[in-house]
């Protein structure tokens, strides 16, 4: 089922409609968790079961798994607030599902990141021995990372919805315009210094089965985005309608309260 | 637009000119982030001479950041961005407006802060670094000029712009900070071994920068204007 099946399409302004599920749960979604579980269970079984220890890095190889799957997604997350982002600038396309869309992805991109960040300083501390180095490829992720927590930020700040959805998605998208220049500015920075001392992945050989094993988490990984997405959207539409609503409620209590004055 | 970005930047000119608060409050305040790398490292080990591009650099880096705050504050006392939008000028000159002016600035300010580590750090520049020091700062202060500029847009008006604004900015300016330290490195030749030829790569990539936030900014300035 796709996130936009159940959004009442809207127009940039007005007040929202009520959306047609009151919960983030349906019978697609929770057959795709079940399928999330499942895709989790069969990492499992082949992340720690199935493929072998790595002759250099032990079981530490094992988070492997986890830390390609997770920085596949959040790229991918963080992709996603782009486009949603230069969709929601264009005219044509405003509509205030594509801030949503823009806001739940970067939520979720930087949840991934996290993951990330934290199975590559475990790995880090297994196999080199440390938590941190300053290669280009760490001190740009950490970067993404600060990036978009303030892109966050910025969207938590209340105020005016369409005002608050323009200033994200100028945001987002300035953001999304640095990636390269960061990028290339740290890679000149350590190899203008050193040479890159380490890798992440030895080039020439990965086991077939761990190879096979990555690809396991990769789907795992994009199958739980999916499904976050689905009810991150949801309760971002619940929010704004319960905005909305209790706004109303409120002027209704208001008007009868007034009621007794005004007539004798 | 010319006439109209002139106007803008005269104007923030002659407001700071008039109620000095960069020069009472801000360059002092550079002064003391000086004085205080000193006491954090060690002055007898020629470490602070070393580490000179570098502290020069994230000092000029907070002076911005005090610098746009105070460039988007004067807008928002007394409803100013309000009238800039019904003073019918054009927005993109606006944006270039406030840029330039921010721009002149902080080269004054560089200025001093260089002065403050050539007389408090004992770094020295050699003759045939001059041109590459000066291209970097040229370079650097436009790109931290437009990027502020319209980060600071973004920010204001916000009740927590004073928060939220350096967590923006800061991770935006990263490849100037590099660019900056990397480039004045090559023309004082701190680092033994390093020419002054490395120095220019990281002029382009500062030119780079400065072209993708001018242009930015001059687009996104309208929307930004639009929503007070």
């Amino acid at each position: 089922m796709s996130p936009t099946a159940t959004m009442s399409p809207e127009p940039g302004s007005g007040s929202p409609r009520r959306p047609s599920v009151l919960s983030t749960g349906t019978r697609a979604t929770r057959i795709l968790g079940i399928l999330v579980l499942l895709a989790f269970g069969w990492l499992a079984l082949f992340g720690l079961v199935f493929s072998p220890r790595d002759e250099v890095q032990k079981d530490w190889v094992r988070f492997l798994y986890l830390h390609v799957g997770s920085i596949f997604v959040s790229y991918m997350a963080f992709g996603v607030t782009a486009c949603a982002s230069a969709l929601y600038l264009w005219k044509r396309t405003r509509s205030l599902v594509w801030d949503r869309v823009a806001g739940a992805s970067a939520e979720i991109g930087v949840l991934f990141l996290c993951i990330t960040l934290m199975t590559g300083s475990l790995w880090g501390k297994g196999t080199w021995g440390v938590y941190w180095t300053w290669d280009a490829r760490l001190t740009t992720t950490a970067l993404l990372l600060v990036l978009f927590i303030g892109y966050l930020a910025l969207r938590a700040v209340d105020g005016d919805r369409e005002v608050r959805a323009k200033r994200a998605a100028i945001a987002g998208l300035v953001a999304a315009a640095d990636i390269p220049i960061v990028n290339q500015a740290i890679n000149w920075w350590r190899t203008l210094h050193q040479g890159r001392t380490f890798r992440i992945l030895g080039e020439a050989t990965i086991d077939g089965l761990m190879l096979f094993s990555v690809f396991v988490a990769l789907i795992a990984f994009a199958l739980l985005y999916v499904w976050l997405m689905i009810h991150r959207l949801r309760v971002a539409q619940m929010e704004e309608y319960l905005e909305a609503k209790g706004l109303e409620v409120a002027i209704a209590e208001r008007l009868a309260e007034a009621d007794p004055v005004t007539t004798p | 637009m010319w006439r109209d970005l002139r106007l803008v930047a005269a104007k923030d000119l002659r407001i700071e000119q008039r109620s000095r608060v960069l020069t009472t409050q801000v360059a002092p305040f550079a002064l003391m982030v000086l004085i205080l790398f000193a006491f954090a490292l060690d002055p007898d080990r020629g470490i602070l001479e070393s580490a000179s591009p570098g502290l020069f650099w994230v000092t000029v880096l907070f002076v911005s950041l005090s610098a746009v705050q105070r460039s988007f504050a004067i807008e928002v006392a007394d409803g100013g961005r309000d009238l800039l939008r019904l003073s019918g000028l054009e927005p993109a000159a606006i944006f270039l407006g406030k840029a330039l002016a921010l721009a002149v600035q902080l080269a004054v300010l560089e200025v001093l802060l260089f002065a403050g580590v050539v007389v408090l750090y004992g770094t020295d520049l050699k003759a045939g670094g001059v041109a590459l020091a000066l291209a970097t700062a040229v370079t650097a202060t436009i790109g931290l000029a437009t990027a502020g500029t319209l980060y600071g847009a973004l920010a204001a008006g916000l009740r927590v712009r004073d928060t939220l604004l350096p967590l923006l900015l800061l991770p935006i300016l990263t490849p100037v900070l590099l660019g900056c330290t990397r480039a004045f490195e090559a023309a004082l030749g701190t680092t033994v071994g390093t020419p002054i030829s490395d120095g220019w790569p990281w002029v382009a990539l500062l030119v780079l920068f400065a072209l993708v936030y001018t242009a930015g900014g001059a687009v996104a300035f309208g929307p930004l204007l639009e929503d007070a």
